[in-house]
C-alpha cells in the first residue's frame, strides 16, 4: 500500500510539472519546438503504473491542458485519451521493446496525437498551414530515451 | 525498457473493458467540443475551471517577476536618473497636447450629434499587465492579469501605447486571454485617415502584417497612409491607430488591390497594455465609465462573427 501511495505522489508531482512547464515561456526561435513532456509523461506511466494512470487520468491530463493553452474545451483531451487507449491496449508489449523502438512508437503515438489535434483545429476552421506545427513530434520523440531514463532512475532510488 | 513501479497489472480485464471506457470519454469529448464551439453553455463551466487553473499562470510567472524586481532594485543610479528624465520629459509634451483634448471632444460631440452619427468616446481604463507564459506559439493570443473581478468582459478592446492591440477573447475572474488583430482569426474593421475609405484589416497570423480586405483597384490607398479603427464593430471606438499602410499592389487583371499593412502597436513585444471601456455620446450625459458596449450578441463567439452583424 505504501509502495502505491509512493507512486501516485510521485505521478502527481510530474504531471503538474509537465503542465507547469507546457507553458514557461521558451525564445522565439526554439518556442515552436517545444517537446510535448506531459504526453510524454503520460505514455510513460501508462506503460509504468497503469491502475494508477488509465484513461481517465489522461482525460483530464488533456482538458487540464486545453484550459491552460485556451483551446477548444475536449480538444486535448480527445487526443490525449486516444493516445492513453494506444498505450494501454500495447502496453505489455510496449513495455518490453528495446528503447530504440519504442522511441520509433513515441514517435508515431505524437504524430497521431498531432495529427488529430490537427484534424480538430481544421473542424474548427483554425488549421495552421505551418509545417514548424510538427516540430514538436521529432523533439518529443528526441526527449523520450531521456525520459525514460530520467523516470526509471528517480523510481529506482525511491527503493 | 520502462521499468515498472507500483502496480503494473494491465487495466485490461479490470472493471469496464477499454474499449468501453474509450467510447465514453470520446463521446464526452465530442459532446464538449460541440457545446464550446458552437454555443455558449459552457461559459460558466470555462469561468470557473479557468480560475482554478489560474495559479500556474501565477507559478509561472512568479520567477520571471522575481527576477525582473531584483534586477530592477540593483540598476544603477545614472540609468535610472537619465530614464526619470526622459519620462519627465515625455510628460510634458502629452500634457500639452492634451490641454487641446477636451475642447476639441466636445467639438467632436456637438458636430456629431448635428449629423446623428453614434460613434463612442472612451472614458474610463485600466491599466492591464501581460503574463509572461506562452500560450500557443502559432495563435496569437496573450493572457492579461485581469479578469471579470476587475469589470474586464468579453469584447473589450484593448490597446498600447502606440494603437490597438486586440480585443479580450475569454475572461476568467482573475485573468484574460486577448486576441491581437494579428491572429488569423480577428478582423479590425477601420478606415484610411486621409480620406475616410473603409475597409477591414484582417490578421494573417504574421505579426508584422495586416491584410486589408476589399479595396478595389481605383481605390485611394497608398503607402504610408494611416489606418485608424472605424467603430463600426461596436467593439473597437473609432479613431484609434491601427496600422500603417506598407504595400499597395494593384494588378489590372484582379478586382482587388493586394494592401498590406503594418500594425502600429507592439505587437511581440508590449508589456502593459490598456483595456478601454467606452460609452456613446448620448450616455456621456450620465455619470462615466458605463460599459456600453458591453458584451455583443451572446451567440457570436469570435470575432469576425460579431462584427458580420452589424450595419
Amino acid at each position: 500500500m505504501a509502495d502505491s501511495r509512493v507512486g501516485s505522489i510521485r505521478v502527481t508531482l510530474s504531471l503538474i510539472l509537465a503542465l507547469l512547464l507546457a507553458i514557461v515561456p521558451l525564445p522565439q526561435s526554439i518556442n515552436a519546438a517545444r517537446p510535448h513532456l506531459l504526453l510524454l509523461l503520460l505514455i510513460y506511466w501508462s506503460l509504468s503504473a497503469p491502475q494508477l494512470v488509465g484513461l481517465a487520468a489522461a482525460w483530464i491530463c488533456g482538458l487540464a491542458l486545453d484550459m491552460l493553452k485556451g483551446t477548444l474545451i475536449g480538444q486535448h483531451a480527445l487526443a490525449f485519451l486516444l493516445i492513453a487507449y494506444v498505450t494501454h491496449k500495447f502496453q505489455l508489449r510496449m513495455r518490453l521493446f528495446p528503447i530504440y523502438q519504442q522511441t520509433l512508437m513515441v514517435f508515431a503515438l505524437v504524430a497521431i496525437y498531432e495529427g488529430l489535434v490537427f484534424v480538430i483545429d481544421g473542424f474548427k476552421g483554425q488549421a495552421v498551414p505551418n509545417a514548424a506545427h510538427w516540430l514538436p513530434v521529432i523533439t518529443s520523440a528526441l526527449l523520450w530515451p531521456l525520459l525514460v531514463a530520467a523516470m526509471d532512475t528517480w523510481g529506482r532510488r525511491r527503493r | 525498457m520502462v521499468t515498472l513501479s507500483s502496480d503494473s497489472r494491465p487495466i485490461i480485464g479490470r472493471g469496464p473493458p477499454l474499449g468501453l471506457r474509450f467510447v465514453f470519454f470520446t463521446a464526452i469529448s465530442i459532446v464538449l467540443m460541440t457545446l464550446d464551439s458552437r454555443s455558449s453553455y459552457l461559459q460558466t463551466a470555462r469561468l470557473w475551471m479557468g480560475t482554478a487553473i489560474n495559479p500556474f499562470y501565477s507559478v509561472v510567472q512568479a520567477p520571471l517577476d522575481w527576477w525582473t524586481l531584483l534586477t530592477d532594485s540593483f540598476s544603477e543610479r545614472e540609468t535610472l536618473r537619465r530614464e526619470n528624465e526622459r519620462v519627465l520629459r515625455d510628460l510634458r509634451v502629452a500634457r500639452v497636447r492634451l490641454l487641446q483634448f477636451d475642447a476639441l471632444s466636445e467639438e467632436n460631440r456637438r458636430l456629431r450629434a448635428i449629423r446623428s452619427a453614434s460613434e463612442g468616446i472612451a472614458g474610463r481604463t485600466l491599466i492591464a499587465e501581460i503574463m509572461q507564459v506562452s500560450l500557443d506559439p502559432f495563435r496569437h493570443r496573450v493572457r492579461i492579469n485581469q479578469g471579470s473581478d476587475n469589470g474586464v468582459f468579453k469584447g473589450q478592446p484593448v490597446l498600447d501605447a502606440f494603437g490597438i492591440l486586440g480585443q479580450v477573447a475569454r475572461v476568467d475572474r482573475y485573468g484574460a486571454e486577448v486576441i491581437l488583430i494579428s491572429d488569423p482569426e480577428h478582423a479590425t474593421p477601420v478606415l484610411v485617415n486621409r480620406n475616410g475609405i473603409r475597409s477591414i484589416a484582417v490578421g494573417t497570423g504574421d505579426m508584422r502584417k495586416l491584410s486589408l480586405s476589399f479595396l478595389t483597384v481605383e481605390a485611394d490607398i497608398k503607402v504610408d497612409d494611416l489606418l485608424v479603427s472605424s467603430g463600426l464593430d461596436e467593439i473597437f471606438p473609432q479613431g484609434y491607430p491601427v496600422a500603417r499602410v506598407s504595400k499597395v499592389e494593384r494588378s489590372s487583371a484582379a478586382t482587388f488591390a493586394l494592401v498590406e499593412a503594418k500594425p502600429l502597436a507592439q505587437l511581440d513585444r508590449a508589456r502593459e497594455v490598456v483595456l478601454l471601456w467606452f460609452e456613446k455620446p448620448g450616455a456621456a450625459d450620465g455619470t462615466g465609465g458605463a460599459s456600453a458596449s458591453a458584451a455583443p450578441a451572446p451567440a457570436a463567439s469570435t470575432p469576425l462573427n460579431s462584427e458580420s452583424g452589424t450595419r
